[in-house]
């Protein structure tokens, strides 16, 4: 007998209604997860995630790192025999992390998005020397991966300033509270 | 299934092309050297690129990963900034992949015309054509005639990193497989073949998963150097960052970028502010093959 997750009997209806999928299209092929490049960060194959979806698994499914470790490099996508946009899937389902307030089991990948969106918040344009030090200071480590950060500082790949939009406003318009 | 945008192709086209160009975030702060050399070549070839006004950033991984609602508006900002009948020319894969869903889905669904064209106060532009800078070289006669033999000898591991890959709603859009080969094989470029030019770099990962990044990366130009390359030539800003920062292996082949390449072959001379931003220094290579002295 398989045990679905209570009230979550339609969590494939739910998902494939945010993102377009439709889950019965799957063969199982495991052609994405041949294909991964980085398969072995994540606790679940994206065949699996799909398999997950379709037994209910909500929960279980938005706790996996795999749906954090996706960069969305369509290696998958593109070899899908179905074209099941298997990044976009992996976008619904960090949006409905967030949204459910779900453990995420990546914190770093996360704090980097939110730097990343902060910078772009406040320039328009990222500034990854301020991503960094601000991701390293969240995440309590300043001092791992010095080197990298001083070669690229001495090759002058860390501009000191953030390169601006004008539109401040514009900006702020996107980044609005709804 | 969205329709291809995908129009015939132009050929060579007389006159002086003009694109308005859109840098992006990579290509206007780490990779600047890969803007001027960019810059540099277009000139060379009398393609003119005048940068958009007020661009801002795309949204990067960052935006679609966990903001939904920038990750609509950073994009169409972008498309409602650009000129009437000129078209957008890209050099990042991922701010092309951003542009041109973002245009697609506009172009296909009236609610989010509608969307937009409230959001921005202006009509959206059907017709505006955004193209990646590869796309330069089937609208353009490099006369490669005069310039064979230029890169004669020096063995190029092409790298294409995740660009070649499309999600599938723009699968019948133009793809820009080997066009790399097919410019540099002319030039006198041997072309090493080595099973790891669509393997993604890692983009972020470099950052929050550097031990993932680190893997990958060294894969790729362990597998370039064991087949015999001298360098990587790649395709994208971030790809060229990542490949330099989070190499491990001993005595790393250089990374160039394809504009680099490119400009030197056309016979570059303000190349100064490029190579010393190179983490693995290509000069003693250029010089050793003759593009250098």
């Amino acid at each position: 007998m398989i045990l679905l997750d209570d009230g979550h009997l339609d969590f494939a209806g739910e998902m494939g209604e945010k993102t377009g999928i439709d889950f019965n299209r799957c063969l199982q092929c495991k052609t994405c997860a041949n294909g991964c490049p980085f398969i072995d960060g994540m606790d679940q194959a994206p065949n699996q995630i799909i398999r997950m979806i379709q037994l209910g698994m909500a929960v279980e499914v938005l706790k996996t790192s795999t749906i954090w470790v996706c960069v969305g490099c369509n290696t998958c996508s593109s070899a899908c025999p179905m074209a099941i946009d298997i990044p976009a899937l992996m976008d619904g389902l960090r949006h409905a992390a967030l949204e459910k307030g779900v453990e995420i089991p990546e914190p770093d990948i996360l704090n980097f998005h939110q730097e990343v969106l902060n910078t772009v918040k406040k320039y328009g344009r990222t500034h990854k020397l301020e991503i960094m030090m601000r991701y390293k200071l969240k995440k309590m480590d300043l001092f791992s991966d010095m080197g990298v950060g001083l070669k690229m500082l001495k090759k002058r790949k860390l501009d000191l300033t953030p390169s601006r939009v004008k539109d401040k406003k514009a900006i702020e318009k996107i980044f609005q509270e709804t | 299934m969205k329709k291809s945008s995908k129009k015939p192709d132009p050929g060579p086209l007389a006159g002086k092309l003009k694109f308005s160009f859109f840098p992006g975030c990579s290509l206007k702060a780490s990779g600047h050297e890969n803007t001027l050399s960019l810059l540099k070549f277009c000139k060379s070839v009398d393609i003119e690129l005048v940068e958009l006004e007020d661009w801002n950033c795309c949204g990067s991984s960052s935006a679609h990963s966990i903001d939904k609602r920038s990750a609509k508006y950073l994009p169409m900002r972008n498309l409602s900034l650009a000129p009437k009948g000129v078209p957008l020319l890209i050099a990042c894969p991922s701010c092309l992949l951003r542009l041109k869903s973002s245009f697609l889905h506009i172009k296909a669904d009236p609610a989010l015309r509608q969307d937009y064209e409230a959001f921005f106060g202006k009509p959206f532009d059907d017709e505006l054509e955004i193209i990646h800078f590869f796309e330069i070289f089937n609208r353009v006669d490099l006369k490669v005639q005069d310039l064979a033999g230029r890169l004669k000898g020096i063995r190029v591991a092409p790298y294409y990193g995740c660009m070649l890959f499309m999600p599938p709603d723009l699968r019948y859009e133009k793809s820009h497989t080997g066009i790399i080969e097919k410019s540099l094989k002319p030039l006198g470029a041997d072309i090493v073949s080595y099973g790891y030019a669509n393997r993604c770099c890692g983009t972020y990962l470099s950052v929050a998963k550097p031990d993932i990044a680190r893997k990958v990366v060294n894969e790729i130009i362990f597998k370039a150097m064991e087949a015999g390359a001298e360098c990587l030539v790649t395709a994208c800003s971030m790809c060229h960052l990542n490949l330099e920062i989070r190499c491990t292996l001993d005595n790393p082949i250089p990374v160039l970028h394809f504009s680099e390449l490119l400009s030197m072959a056309l016979g570059a001379e303000d190349h100064k502010k490029w190579f010393p931003r190179h983490i693995v220094d290509p000069v003693p290579l250029l010089k050793k093959r003759g593009l250098l002295t």
